[in-house]
């Protein structure tokens, strides 16, 4: 019917030029109609003044007319060419009347804009603001309702968290609490794995991580920013004080005068330096929803004005990404293992599990929160027996029980060739699986038996190395190679603190071998702790943030892989193509040449393009436009930040913060920007998109969630899309960046854009908040990863990788490596750099630059660091800000007033230098002292202390960058290292200190 | 007569804290007329979670042990209160925000520490069960809504089924209130993770030259002529006697292979320490 309509209005242009010059001249008198008839109409009418002219180029129509203090008035046509506005041309009357039929058809709107049937002139505000009144003209004003009306007056609204979905109960514009989500007898079927003789279905509820409890007393925080504030002695126009960053204090601005600096900053650095001089960078994490997202809105913004990007290394994964992909392939997920259909194969065929660096309660893989505690607790009941590798006695550990093995940190791949060792010489490995499906072996072998070096790998060989007696190891072994094993390296298969350190590529690379010996995809013989896996339908798509939501990114966002066709949008190719590593920020900011290696997902010799700082022709760094405070509570070295920060090189620093803290209080100028509880959004709870390919199968449900705006923004705060929208419009990107469309409308495409509107209407969606997708049919669950290969079959599993000229023989047959098998020896490798003795294509045992061979810094700092992700954070992102969350005895303490980070240390450790519970002590080493409260405990070896990272409080106790942190940044002390040199990596785990008791007299 | 009460068992407790944080989301800040003042930000733990580490390197385990307001039958804070602090008819206790204003003396009465002293509103407060939750319809309090492992539980039945539970399940009490005042509406299954020391080791013998874990050796505790315990070491050559008291008793320990006797040492049951590595000889 359409296309019928839109073909005749293309035949006859005398037809349609009649049509539109007769509603463009009753144009006026509608819009006099509705502002009588609707209140709310004529008061947004009176919102500004302004000549609007609309033409038609082909039958040279133009219609205009003026709005002044809400009333329409006719403009002559003279008059309107030469003072419109807002002028809307279109090249002819039926684009026009297509446009206007199909409002929702965003590709005929793109199509029509990029090849200039239809155009814009005059101020974005203007632009935006007249387009909107035009949608409103036509549109119902019956505005929907959302969220549940309770029983006591309140109100209960949905959002989403990276800790999982929540309820939000408000009243009288506050909020009074935040609560998990219980389904109700509409909501989606849950699923019944039967295992040995039992079933096992999950509640019908979501699950929360502890920090999300602590949201409320976030958001009202006595730290949130409300306000635009600027440096009290920084002079866009006179003294900037680059070197008083840190220290000044701030005043109120306003938004105008804030935006105005901001914008004309932009301008001018470009004009004055040329490309690149602008750097953005931001957490890896943000607050939850796939319009808000740092790789949605503020992507799109950053493409729009140029800027150099900062890439992330592939922190969560490293060992995985710089090692294991080489001999397993797996590069879209940056080198981990796909875990599909785990927790069905490990609860019916599993005799073992070995969480190695493994600690899912504490981590929840990663926006898992605690769905897969109850699934480990299926397993503990069913008599799986379990195994914890970890220098310190995580939590899993404390809660599942079974043998607990502490090796010193960072002694990579030694215990794991020793257990190689042990089923070589006593044959318990999968002789015919390492015959059919891997290649190298014999070099493994020859290698592990000392055949080629003339070092035996045994047991008692690793003790020197971990101080794992060589009994425990070879007991280990000698069960691991009888039974059916799952293997779970880090909280998801493929995470790790140990593969966050000096030997942690080898490390990484040695699990792999370890898998390829016992058969990895058989029966009972996979990756994974049940954090992962989890029966959910898999087969319907929502989109997860790193599919770019409205970012236009197709080329650093997954956005061209399914969202960009189902949601067309604005590209935004950024000019600028000088990329910065992260972990070299300050090095940039300080005009420092350096390099880098890509964090690229399409092959697995993505990451063997070496990059430089600066790009050929690029200007070096002098505006940084930072969002919120994390790096240095999360980013190795980090006083050296601070130190970049202080420096005169750096002529501006935004910050866009919800909270003042950390790296904020270095900015000139501060943006307020408000939570995710404050302005609209849309996310599925878990679905990182293209960062771990289905991650939502961690959750025992899938849960889409409608992000209702719960209350209004704190302050003058603003969302991030409303900062960058005032941005754009000052730099005239307004429309580009924003397409005329509000949060909630990009919401609304996003929907469309998804199978939702096969399962649900927008109006019952956006007032319930949520949807449960049921439970697939049993023949629709995802085939067990593995499996396939295991048995020599076409890969079954689903997920769109490796690319099709990734594979070998054929499409779907074999792995994405040379051979197509699992490969102990690396051919990618061989071919990269078969004689780099930091990575060999063999993996080895190479000692960490950081540890106890070591000898003269060893004798110095005799104490290995390990700092896991936090418990009771996220990052920083829950940390600190007075919330409720310091009140946690295991994550601050309270001492004199300050609430301290925690230090974990052995009680033997503790008692040699005179230290008790909770007392104050200095952990230092060359690069720097943070001041905490220290627990003495036997949850850790002799000489390996724990404290994770993840501060939000960075308070040196004298000038930053150069002086004690009392706030618990425990990255002042960790190396800025690559692991490798061929690679942009952290190792943060390689990290050699000394303990003292702390004297408070220290404070000058 | 339908009561409640705390169950709650410290074999599935981990410390995440869920229920020590929603407590707080939910009276941090909130009044609820007639139940509650605002908690303060900070300092209160009207669910506090105490902990406790057993055994040493490499042997250990810890247990957690969330401890409420136990809303006791025959409350001290009740008989302290003079009409201020009540017991529902389905169990509750509550401090009436009201009357209880300059009532720091409430504080004290509590043997468990779970009033608090509200300076700012001036007056003693506590968990309330989230009585105007349950009150308004909902099934559990906060804190045990948020649990995610099952540790927190809120019973909701006849005094009779309470008691068959209590059996049937070995709840307990804490030993602290063990003998009054009061008669806490709290019940703890596998208390001994907490209240009570265990007694771990590893067995290791030479063979060919190496050390080797001792597997399926039989392991004997006794006292005097009596026998505690009786148990094979495990696939580590590790073995652990729990649930024993913390009285640094001396005991012996009889190392079995098959019926022979291997070793035989004298232990003390203490909490803070595990017998380490046992080297036996065939």
């Amino acid at each position: 019917m359409r296309r019928l309509f839109s073909s005749m209005l293309r035949r006859s242009a005398t037809v349609s030029g009649l049509l539109v010059k007769t509603m463009l001249r009753t144009l006026p008198a509608l819009l006099r109609l509705r502002a009588r008839t609707h209140r709310s109409f004529s008061s947004r009418l009176r919102e500004k003044d302004l000549t609007a002219l609309i033409s038609v180029r082909a039958e040279s129509i133009e219609s205009a007319f003026a709005l002044r203090a809400g009333l329409v008035s006719a403009v002559s046509m003279p008059t309107a060419r030469e003072t419109a506005d807002v002028h809307l041309i279109f090249s002819d009357s039926a684009t026009l009347l297509e446009l206007l039929a199909e409002p929702d058809n965003f590709l005929g709107q793109l199509n029509a804009l990029k090849n200039f049937r239809v155009d814009v002139r005059g101020e974005d505000h203007l632009v935006q603001w007249f387009l909107e009144t035009l949608k409103q003209l036509f549109a119902s004003t019956k505005s929907l309702d959302y969220g549940t009306r309770m029983t006591d007056g309140s109100h209960r609204y949905v959002n989403n968290t990276n800790g999982g979905p929540v309820f939000v109960y408000v009243r009288d514009g506050r909020i009074l609490r935040i609560t998990p989500i219980e389904f109700d007898e509409t909501d989606g079927a849950s699923w019944t794995i039967r295992a040995r003789g039992r079933s096992f279905t999950p509640p019908r509820k979501g699950t929360v991580n502890p920090y999300v409890l602590g949201l409320r007393s976030l958001i009202y925080s006595k730290d949130r920013l409300l306000y635009p504030m600027k440096r009290v002695d920084f002079d866009p126009r006179g003294e900037r004080h680059c070197g008083n960053r840190g220290v000044s204090g701030y005043q109120r601005i306003s938004w105008d005068e804030a935006l105005d600096i901001v914008a004309a900053e932009i301008r001018r650095v470009k004009i004055d330096h040329g490309p690149g001089a602008i750097m953005n960078s931001c957490g890896s994490h943000h607050t939850w929803g796939n319009i808000g997202y740092w790789l949605s809105a503020r992507t799109r913004f950053m493409n729009s004005i140029g800027s150099s990007q900062v890439v992330h290394n592939p922190d969560s994964w490293e060992g995985w990404y710089w090692g294991a992909m080489h001999h397993w392939g797996n590069s879209i997920r940056n080198g981990a293992s796909d875990t599909y259909g785990t927790v069905e194969d490990c609860l019916q065929e599993a005799e073992m599990i070995v969480f190695w660096s493994s600690d899912p309660e504490s981590t929840s893989g990663v926006y898992g929160a605690f769905e897969g505690t109850l699934r480990r607790q299926w397993a503990k009941s069913l008599g799986i027996k379990m195994v914890h590798i970890d220098p310190y006695y995580n939590h899993t550990a404390a809660l599942l029980g079974g043998k607990w093995i502490a090796p010193r940190p960072d002694t990579g791949s030694a215990m794991a060739l020793a257990i190689a060792w042990v089923w070589i010489t006593e044959g318990l490995y999968d002789k015919d699986y390492v015959a059919a499906r891997t290649t190298g072996f014999e070099l493994w072998r020859d290698y592990v038996l000392g055949t080629s070096d003339g070092i035996t790998k045994t047991p008692e060989w690793q003790e020197a190395e971990t101080k794992v007696p060589a009994r425990v190891v070879r007991a280990l072994a000698r069960q691991w190679g009888s039974r059916k094993t799952y293997l779970s390296p880090g909280g998801l298969a493929g995470f790790g603190g140990a593969c966050r350190c000096a030997t942690g590529i080898e490390w990484a690379r040695s699990m792999v071998c370890l898998m390829a010996m016992q058969g990895l995809g058989k029966p009972g013989v996979n990756m994974g702790c049940l954090q992962q896996g989890a029966p959910v339908d898999t087969h319907f798509y929502f989109p997860g943030y790193a599919e770019g939501g409205m970012s236009g990114d197709l080329d650093n966002t997954g956005l061209r892989v399914s969202l960009y066709q189902r949601m067309p949008q604005l590209p935004s190719m950024n000019p600028v193509s000088q990329v910065i590593p992260r972990l070299r920020i300050p090095e940039a900011i300080l005009g420092e040449s350096c390099e880098g290696y890509p964090t690229d997902p399409k092959s697995i010799e993505g990451q063997f393009r070496r990059f430089g700082y600066p790009a050929p022709g690029h200007a070096p760094v002098h505006l940084y436009y930072k969002y919120g405070g994390s790096h240095f509570g999360t980013m190795a070295d980090s006083n050296r930040y601070a130190r970049a920060y202080r420096s005169d090189k750096l002529e501006f620093v935004v910050n866009q913060s919800i909270w003042f803290e950390g790296e904020a209080k270095f900015a000139d100028i501060l943006l307020p920007a408000c939570t995710n509880f404050e302005r609209w959004d849309i996310g599925e709870t878990a679905n990182s998109g293209g960062y771990s390919h289905h991650q939502f199968i961690q959750w025992n449900h899938r849960i889409i969630t409608l992000q209702h705006k719960c209350i209004e923004p704190l302050g003058e705060s603003r969302s991030d899309y409303q900062i960058f929208l005032a941005l754009a419009e000052r730099l005239g990107l307004g429309n580009i960046f924003s397409e005329a469309m509000t949060e909630l409308d990009w919401c609304r495409r996003l929907f469309t854009a998804s199978d939702l509107p096969t399962r649900t209407s927008w109006k019952k969606f956006f007032k319930k908040g949520y949807y449960v997708v049921p439970a697939p049919a049993e023949a629709n669950r995802a085939p067990v990863s593995w499996r396939w290969f295991a048995e020599g079959r076409e890969k079954d599993v689903p997920e769109l990788a490796p690319l099709p000229g990734d594979y070998k023989n054929r499409w779907r047959r074999g792995l994405q490596t040379q051979s197509g098998k699992l490969e102990f020896e690396a051919s990618s490798l061989k071919r990269f750099a078969p004689d780099d003795p930091e990575r060999p294509p063999l993996p080895t045992f190479i000692p960490s630059w950081e540890g106890h061979h070591c000898r003269e810094l060893y004798s110095r700092y005799p104490l290995n660091l390990i700092s896991p992700h936090p418990r009771y954070s996220f990052h920083t992102m829950f940390d600190g800000k007075d919330s409720i969350l310091c009140d946690v005895k295991d994550h601050r303490v309270l001492l004199d007033g300050y609430y301290y980070w925690i230090v974990r240390i052995n009680s033997d450790d503790a008692a040699a230098r005179g230290i008790g519970h909770n007392g104050l002590v200095r952990m230092f080493n060359d690069r720097g002292e943070v001041i905490l409260a220290a627990h003495p405990t036997d949850r850790l070896p002799p000489g390996t202390v724990q404290s994770p990272e993840g501060s939000a409080i960075y308070e040196p106790l004298g000038e930053p960058g150069r002086s004690p942190d009392r706030g618990g940044c425990i990255n002042v002390l960790t190396p800025s290292r690559n692991i490798i040199s061929r690679s942009h990596s952290t190792a943060s785990n390689s990290c050699l200190v000394q303990i003292e008791l702390w004297d408070k007299r220290d404070i000058s | 007569m339908k009561k409640y009460a705390f169950i709650i068992d410290i074999g599935k407790c981990e410390n995440c804290q869920n229920c020590f944080l929603s407590c707080k989301d939910e009276h941090c800040g909130n009044a609820w007329p007639g139940y509650s003042r605002p908690q303060p930000l900070h300092g209160q733990r009207w669910l506090d979670i105490l902990q406790k580490e057993r055994g040493s390197f490499p042997l250990i385990d810890v247990a957690y042990l969330p401890k409420p307001c136990m809303h006791c039958d025959q409350a001290p804070c009740v008989a302290a209160g003079d009409g201020v602090v009540y017991q529902r008819q389905d169990g509750i206790v509550i401090i009436d925000p009201d009357k209880a204003r300059g009532r720091r003396d409430l504080v004290s009465s509590c043997p468990h520490g779970a009033i608090f002293w509200n300076e700012e509103e001036g007056v003693a407060q506590k968990c309330t069960l989230c009585a105007h939750l349950l009150d308004g319809g909902w099934k559990a309090p906060r804190c045990v809504q948020s649990c995610p492992t099952g540790a927190l539980v809120l019973f909701y039945g006849p005094e009779e089924e309470l008691r068959k539970r209590i059996a049937q399940e070995r709840l307990q009490i804490l030993p602290a209130a063990q003998d009054g005042p009061g008669r806490p509406r709290c019940y703890y299954k596998n208390l001994y993770r907490y209240s009570r020391c265990f007694l771990a080791g590893s067995l290791a013998e030479q063979v060919s030259g190496v050390e080797e874990c001792v597997i399926g050796a039989r392991l004997v505790l006794q006292r005097g002529d009596e026998v505690i315990g009786e148990q094979l070491s495990d696939d580590f050559g590790d073995f652990k006697f729990d649930d024993l008291p913390d009285d640094r008793a001396d005991c012996e320990l009889v190392i079995l292979l098959g019926e022979k006797e291997v070793k035989r040492q004298t232990v003390t049951l203490s909490n803070g320490q595990s017998v380490g590595t046992i080297r036996i000889n065939r």
